[in-house]
């Protein structure tokens, strides 16, 4: 109990300091607030120019961290949330607690960007890992024609398994069922989230596995191990573009717009890629760090809207759903 | 004795037990409240429940199937280790389920060691993919409590019942019929409605195990509900069914399960007389242990690289779930105890069954109940562990249950009348009888409590605060963040401090496991 | 005076009818065919079933409706006499004092009526290294210190042999005429019920009939104590 009542005792201290430095609440996913992740350098380099508490609050990924703030409503004490993608961008509007932010940039993104209300601060393609020395197919037509066997994530329960759904919608349309049913033999399973699979992959019990095309980063520059590669597509790479926005709600506006004005500077977009293992969603002047030269670039970015994403999606899960419970 | 006066009092365990549904079924109605729209209930959600229910059912059954020769050959027989083995046995119960999943499919995956061995002669790798698969990580999660709960109630029999046996000349098969048999018709309804109700809200490993849409369970589309779809009236209709489904469970159990204990004993040393096929217990015991230990070798053996490169953060998780794990025992106990006496004491199904409810309760319906309660007046973080300490308790209370009451009640049928005609008051029957009659139930119960705790995530990734992290939780976070070796360092330590925490506790189970 | 005021004790499907009373100081077995509701009346004496109809009365004041350690009665039952987990010396102190520690008077008392079943010196044994024998003498030593002023019997030396189980009445007697106390005895064994009691109930198609002389009973059987001699 004592290091609860330490623990009591220093959120207490840090309420009392906030009498005097503002403090702006921000929710995100659980793996940026891990020692590991963003989170720290984050905060440390963002109070070191604000004069105020920056106070991450994780919460899982990025789906629950929507329905957090549903859950909370207009009552939430978020000011910033940050770690939605474009799928669900239609979803967080529709709720009416996003605010428009002024905040504009000079995106390093395959697309247009022009959304007054979201800001992205991170993009990647999802992609399917493979070990560096096995041959990979070239497309998914070819995945399905392979003996290769694969590990996804299941839709329903994580990121990039919604991803790939909608990569595989946005490439082939109506004819997204059959290439299910192809690949339905490749698939060895479906796993919860994306840990579950990468870990399994790792562990060797597939040739393949959903991640993104920055994963054989990680390996390179942190592991200084060349043996993961992604696998390049002819249909071209879903992409998953990562934003933030401040809430309607919020008791600190400024600052609010100054920590989305943070996290599209230099200073911010320098940590995200070997942090996030992301692309920044504006380089910034030091360039890409080394590694991210050897990563594959799709020759064609998928991308739906987030009207559309919203809208296909359902279909999409279906027919998911339908070609895989055979 | 039946509505007659008690040596024990039954209020504080109707108490606790009040308590512990309100827990359940007020965060229930908390998230059914919060919902904007009525849940409807889909085709997808009828498959979803078929498969939930059949899943569970084959688990339940080839769990305790599996147990009962498993149990009987480490009852009769006395081998040197045969405490740390049993000991060891709880192991794969207490894994965290990502730890689990990795572990069970390095050995019988398809690069598993047993591919492994397959592929040496010639054979196509293990197909564990499947609704078979997600039975035999079933089967590896609950064996190890089943043979527990079944070797409890077989080392109850009264040591007097097998010398009459025995004296009778009955055989093995004989001595089954006559004494084992009775024992198991008492036990099994509970073991079986116990693990039926945990693999009921079973979801990542049925769905990695399962190998893919087609093991969907009931609780991926309470997760689904509540996160994809935010569709909270679904999410509680799901959950309450269940809930339905676990109470249903538990009252056939408890309508099965014959209450009559085995009379009075003297504490005689047990022995058995019925020497049976050594081969035979030897072989179950060995099955048992292979199968148990294989994957919890290959997390050693992952882990052992992990173990010394483990970043601070991991250490700094450990010494926080050790604490979260000793408040939740704390909270445990003084829940469990009252309720197993009531229970004893009389026919309070209710009791019993607000016990079972943890099992069957979403940790996500849970959570955010919790937090739709605790939201308005304070901020959830700063709850995070006392609220993940008390929701691991709840959730430890059906086993801790099943492993206290049948103790109980056998204490309170053997020696309430005496201690009544003494006029031995409550309290002195509790200090007196009750606590020493039962220490080594208590302990197991503790033990067993501990290490649950310490490897249940939990509700903690609800109401996560960055600084404060479980090791379970860091152990996602550190493979989310692609460092796999020091997250299998981690969940080794995990297991060990499991394992630590366990037998730590169960020690004075030894007594009993032993003489 | 025990007195049962028109008394039935329901047990299940099957209900006893009891109507007598017995003298205070009187030993008085209670004998009648396997299944005729021997310990079903004992044990409504005793408190642990409740009566249907009628009252109990000691000494004119009414005990049926008082929590069997509260009525002036001490119990001995086939098993279970005796906590296994408590030493001899506990298990005959919680007749003195259920609920707390003994004065050294009281610890003295123990000693005393240890020795006077003769088991001096293994006060610090556990039931299980005791035999059959002496384990009965340990029960006995507790209800001594109880000092209750009825004892009831419901056949704790029945796993005895013939010459233990003599013994032990022998030494129930002994204990019976240096206290005063009334006794109640289950028996199966007319020669038990000789050695030791003056009157016997007898109880049988579900009647519990007033306690008549011992001998004359078992000289003059009626028709169903008749079938159960044989």
């Amino acid at each position: 109990m004592k290091h609860l009542m330490i623990a009591a005792g220093i959120l207490s201290a840090t309420s009392a300091m906030a009498a005097d430095t503002p403090q702006l609440t921000v929710y995100t996913y659980d793996s940026f607030v891990s020692d590991w992740g963003p989170g720290p350098k984050v905060e440390e380099a963002f109070e070191a120019q604000c004069d105020c508490d920056l106070n991450l609050v994780g919460v899982e990924d990025g789906a629950a961290l929507l329905s957090r703030v549903r859950l909370e409503g207009a009552n939430s004490d978020a000011d910033v949330v940050l770690g939605l993608d474009t799928n669900l961008i239609a979803a967080a509007k529709e709720t009416g607690l996003f605010a428009p932010s002024s905040v504009r940039a000079e995106y390093d993104l395959p697309i247009e960007w022009a959304d007054d209300v979201f800001v992205p601060y991170d993009w990647g393609y999802f992609a399917f890992v493979h070990n560096a020395d096995a041959p990979a197919p070239a497309s998914f037509r070819d995945l399905a024609d392979s003996e290769a066997k694969i590990i996804i994530q299941d839709p329903r329960s994580s990121t990039p398994g919604l991803g790939l759904l909608l990569w595989v919608k946005a490439a082939y349309g109506d004819d997204a069922p059959e290439i299910w049913a192809g690949l339905a033999d490749n698939i060895v399973t479906v796993t919860k989230g994306w840990s579950e699979a990468y870990g399994l992959f790792l562990d060797g019990e597939a040739d393949m596995v959903l991640s993104y095309t920055t994963s054989p980063a990680y390996h390179l520059i942190a592991e200084e191990d060349d043996s993961k590669a992604a696998a390049a597509f002819d249909e071209g790479h879903y992409m998953q573009v990562e934003v933030a926005a401040k809430l309607a709600g919020t008791d600190q506006p400024e600052l609010s717009d100054q920590f989305l004005r943070f996290m599209v500077s230099d200073t911010f977009q320098q940590i995200i890629p070997t942090t996030n293992w992301m692309y920044p969603a504006v380089i910034p002047s030091t360039g890409l760090p080394d590694g991210f030269d050897a990563l594959i670039t799709p020759e064609k970015s998928l991308l739906f809207s987030a009207d559309e994403a919203a809208s296909v999606r359902d279909e999409a899960l279906t027919e998911w759903l339908g070609a895989l419970s055979q | 004795m039946v509505g007659r006066a008690q040596p024990v009092s039954t209020w504080p365990g109707v108490g606790a037990a009040g308590l512990v549904a309100a827990l359940i079924l007020g965060t229930l109605a908390a998230v059914a409240l919060r919902a904007e729209t009525a849940g409807g209930f889909g085709p997808a959600d009828w498959s979803a429940l078929r498969f939930t229910s059949v899943q569970a059912v084959l688990s339940a059954v080839f769990s305790a199937a599996l147990a009962i020769p498993v149990a009987r050959a480490l009852a009769r027989r006395r081998f040197r280790g045969r405490r740390v083995l049993i000991t060891l046995l709880g192991a794969p119960f207490i894994l965290p389920v990502i730890v689990a999943i990795l572990g069970l499919l390095q050995v019988f995956g398809r690069a598993g060691w047993i591919s492994d061995v397959l592929g040496l002669v010639g054979l196509p790798p293990l197909r564990i993919y499947g609704l078979h698969g997600v039975v035999l990580a079933h089967v590896f999660f609950n064996l190890p409590l089943a043979t527990r709960l079944i070797l409890q109630a077989w080392q109850e029999i009264p040591a007097e019942r097998f010398r009459l046996a025995a004296q009778l000349g009955c055989d093995g098969g004989t001595m089954f019929r006559l004494i084992e048999l009775p024992m198991l018709r008492r036990i099994l309804p509970g073991v079986l409605a116990v693990i039926f109700a945990i693999c009921l809200t079973s979801f990542a490993v049925a769905l990695t195990l399962g190998g893919g849409p087609r093991a969907t369970t009931l609780e991926l589309a309470i997760y689904q509900a509540f996160t994809y779809d935010f569709d909270l009236g679904r999410a509680a209709l799901l959950s309450a069914l269940q809930l339905a489904l676990t109470v249903a469970a538990a009252l056939a159990a408890l309508r099965f399960s014959q209450r009559d204990g085995f009379g009075a004993g003297l504490d005689r040393a047990i022995r058995r007389w019925d020497g049976g096929a050594p081969v035979r217990d030897a072989f179950w015991i060995f099955a048992a242990a292979a199968f148990l230990f294989l994957p919890l070798a290959a997390v050693l053996i992952s882990g052992l690289a992990g173990l010394f490169e483990m970043p601070i953060q991991v250490l700094r998780a450990a010494l926080t779930s050790v604490l979260v794990a000793c408040v939740s025992t704390v909270v445990f106990l003084t829940l469990a105890l009252p309720m197993a006496f009531a229970v004893a004491a009389g026919r309070y199904g209710i009791v019993e069954l607000s016990g079972i409810l943890g099992l069957a309760a979403s940790p996500l319906v849970i959570g955010t109940g919790l937090f739709i309660l605790i939201h308005p007046v304070a901020n959830p973080s700063t709850l995070a562990l006392p609220v993940t300490a008390l929701v691991n308790a709840v959730m430890a209370l059906p086993f801790g249950l099943r492993i206290l009451v049948p103790a109980a009640r056998e204490v309170v049928t053997r020696h309430g009348r005496l201690a009544l005609s003494l006029d031995m008051n409550k309290k002195t029957f509790f200090t007196l009888v009750l606590l020493p009659r039962m220490r080594p139930q208590i302990r197991f119960a503790a033990g067993l409590s501990a290490a649950l705790s310490m490897g249940d995530l939990g509700v903690i990734a609800l109401f996560a605060d960055p600084q404060i992290a479980t090791l379970p939780l860091q152990i996602y976070r550190l493979m989310g963040a692609y460092q796999m070796q020091a997250a299998a360092g981690a969940a080794l330590l995990l297991l060990l401090l499991s394992m630590g925490a366990f037998w730590l506790l169960d020690r004075g189970g030894r007594h009993h496991a032993e003489t | 005076m025990l007195k049962l005021d028109n008394c039935v004790v329901q047990n299940g499907s099957f209900s006893l009818q009891a109507d007598f009373s017995v003298e205070t100081g009187a030993s008085v077995a209670i004998v009648g065919p396997s299944g005729a509701g021997k310990s079903t009346l004992i044990e409504a004496i005793a408190g642990f079933r409740d009566l249907t109809r009628g009252q109990i009365f000691w000494d004119g004041e009414l005990i049926s409706n008082l929590s069997p350690g509260k009525r002036p009665v001490a119990m001995l039952f086939q098993d279970g006499n005796l906590f296994p987990h408590l030493t001899v010396e506990q298990n005959i102190a919680l007749g003195l004092r259920p609920n707390g520690r003994l004065s050294t008077e009281e610890q003295a008392e123990v000693q005393n009526a240890l020795d006077r079943v003769s088991l001096s010196g293994l006060g610090g044994r556990k039931p299980a290294e005791l035999s059959g024998g002496q384990q009965s003498r340990v029960a006995l030593a507790r209800v001594l210190v109880q000092r209750r002023q009825l004892l009831l019997l419901d056949e704790p030396f029945a796993a005895l042999g013939p010459a233990l189980k003599a013994e032990m009445l022998d030494l129930v007697a002994g204990l019976l005429a240096e206290t005063g106390t009334t006794l109640l005895m289950v028996s199966h064994d007319p020669q038990d019920a000789r050695r030791i009691t003056q009157e016997t109930i007898l109880v049988a198609e579900n009647h519990a009939h007033p306690p008549a002389p011992t001998s004359d009973l078992f000289d003059n059987p009626p028709p169903s104590l008749r079938d159960y001699l044989g």
